[in-house]
């Protein structure tokens, strides 16, 4: 299981890349691996605010449909309009291609995006994702 | 089996008190697999119920709705058994082993249910019922593959010359099994019931054969998305005690003629004579995402729109999804829903996912049928 270091993470299972003030969100290839091959996702509309914590998407699979969260504050600025034709890039790709939408999120005092305190690192995922089973 | 599983990698999951593999990768790759060459399915959370005694053709004949004592030894039959009302207490494959010996295979998770009915239902009969299923390990492999795969591994057994719905006994691997060719995937296949102690090794043996044709390992989401396709009915989604055999269009399961009475008789026909309250109808959905079990079906264009935004959308409302999943085979979703039985062939419907109505097309049951 691929829990790259340079990224952070939620409780929720979503990843987040942050590059200067814009935050790409995805989910996490345990989360792809639990739901199953992914047969739709639904993004937010580029341009609307998103809330870190609160739902605003979903994704579904075979199996399942669960809620997206936002792991940031922000605009949203893209989406990944791949995964309207191709949903299973999550599954195959969920660091890379199968990323999900992108966010301008805030300054804080030093020009570095403001983040939620509370996402975690690669190692306190990795920590939930065992005690998980 | 457990340990098999976890080898091959499977996200396991919880199902009426078993631990079963739910995939091992991706479901919709292990259904390919299965409709273009094979997959290999455990399904030892099966019940298997033993009846014996030289009055069990006629005991069944009771029990069921089927007419089992007319089944040939060496033959299988779908059946069901119903409650005194004509509810669907489950839907069962029957085999006849022998002149004085049925197996009776029930849903794990009513496998108690069917037992103890069983033995309620015959007691006035000479016919004994034993709960077989810790007897009995069952690994199904399903796809044209099948035959070629199991053959080379099978003793004592012609399965060229086995036809649909009939088994025989003999040995996989050279453990005893009785082998009848029967399943729940739309596919020709193969159900191999063993000892427990046998398994792993039947298993071993035809994925190892199996694996240069495409033969692949198999979980119950592939199994489930596998039986919708084919438009086969299951327990706690399409059956259960609120619907008779008629709603489910099963009629022809139930044998008025046979002789004897049995149980449900007189709640099924009078179902039989007035018409099902609700149909079993098969629907396309016309969008990626998927009509899952629960959700509403809605008559468009009955000017009764008002659309509060909220959870459910504008709509009449004229039934409920039972089943829902895309279909790898078709490239879209599809589900199966009871309807009102006047809804027409011609009229438009949706289906409520989420608060948004979605087009849905009524499509003839099953969505997908095997070439012969």
């Amino acid at each position: 299981m691929s829990v790259p270091a340079e990224l952070r993470y939620t409780p929720e299972h979503e990843w987040v890349s942050v590059e200067g003030t814009s935050a790409s969100v995805g989910i996490t290839e345990y989360a792809a691996q639990q739901l199953g091959d992914v047969v739709y996702v639904s993004l937010p509309t580029p341009g609307s605010t998103v809330t870190a914590g609160e739902p605003c998407g979903e994704v579904e699979s075979v199996k399942s449909v669960s809620d997206l969260y936002s792991p940031v504050d922000g605009e949203v600025v893209e989406v990944n309009t791949e995964l309207e034709d191709d949903p299973s890039l999550v599954n195959a790709e969920p660091y890379t291609a199968g990323w999900m939408f992108r966010v301008r999120v805030a300054e804080d005092g030093n020009g570095d995006a403001a983040l939620p305190p509370d996402l975690l690192s690669a190692a306190e995922y990795e920590e939930l994702t065992k005690s998980a089973g | 089996m457990h340990a098999v599983h976890e080898r091959l990698g499977a996200t396991m999951t919880a199902f009426a008190g078993w631990q079963m593999p739910l995939r091992y990768a991706s479901e919709t790759a292990e259904h390919l697999a299965v409709r273009r060459a094979a997959g290999l399915f455990d399904l030892s959370h099966m019940g298997e119920i033993a009846v014996r005694g030289l009055g069990a053709g006629a005991a069944m004949d009771y029990a069921l709705i089927g007419q089992l004592s007319a089944l040939r030894p060496g033959r299988a039959r779908y059946t069901m058994i119903c409650a005194d009302d004509g509810g669907v207490l489950d839907d069962l494959v029957v085999y006849r082993l022998g002149e004085e010996e049925f197996l009776v295979i029930a849903n794990a998770s009513n496998t108690s249910v069917v037992f103890e009915a069983l033995v309620a239902r015959t007691a006035g009969f000479d016919a004994r019922v034993t709960d077989a299923t810790s007897d009995y390990a069952l690994v199904a492999i399903q796809g044209p593959e099948s035959a070629g795969i199991l053959a080379p591994l099978a003793g004592g057994l012609d399965l060229a010359a086995m036809k649909y719905y009939a088994g025989g006994f003999g040995s996989v691997a050279g453990r005893s099994a009785w082998v009848a060719r029967t399943g729940y995937t739309g596919e020709d296949g193969f159900e191999v019931f063993c000892q427990p102690a046998d398994a792993v090794i039947v298993w071993d043996a035809l994925l190892a054969r199996g694996a240069p044709a495409g033969l692949v390992p198999a979980g119950l989401a592939a199994r489930d998305t596998l039986r919708l396709e084919a438009g086969m009915p299951l327990y706690g989604n399409e059956l259960g005690p609120d619907v008779t055999p008629f709603e489910a269009g099963l009629g022809r399961v139930v044998k008025f003629d046979k002789p004897g009475d049995f149980v449900g008789r007189e709640a099924l026909a009078a179902r039989a004579s007035s018409g099902p309250r609700k149909r079993l109808a098969g629907l396309t959905i016309e969008s990626r995402r998927i009509a899952r079990h629960g959700y509403p079906v809605l008559a468009d264009g009955d000017g009764l729109a008002g659309g509060s935004g909220g959870v459910v959308p504008p709509g009449r409302h004229v039934g409920a999804v039972t089943s829902g999943a895309p279909s790898p085979t078709l490239g879209v979703p599809i589900a199966m829903a009871y309807l009102d039985p006047d809804v027409g062939a011609d009229q438009a419907l949706s289906v409520g996912i989420r608060g948004a109505a979605v087009p849905a097309k009524l499509t003839d049951l099953p969505f997908y049928r095997r070439r012969q």
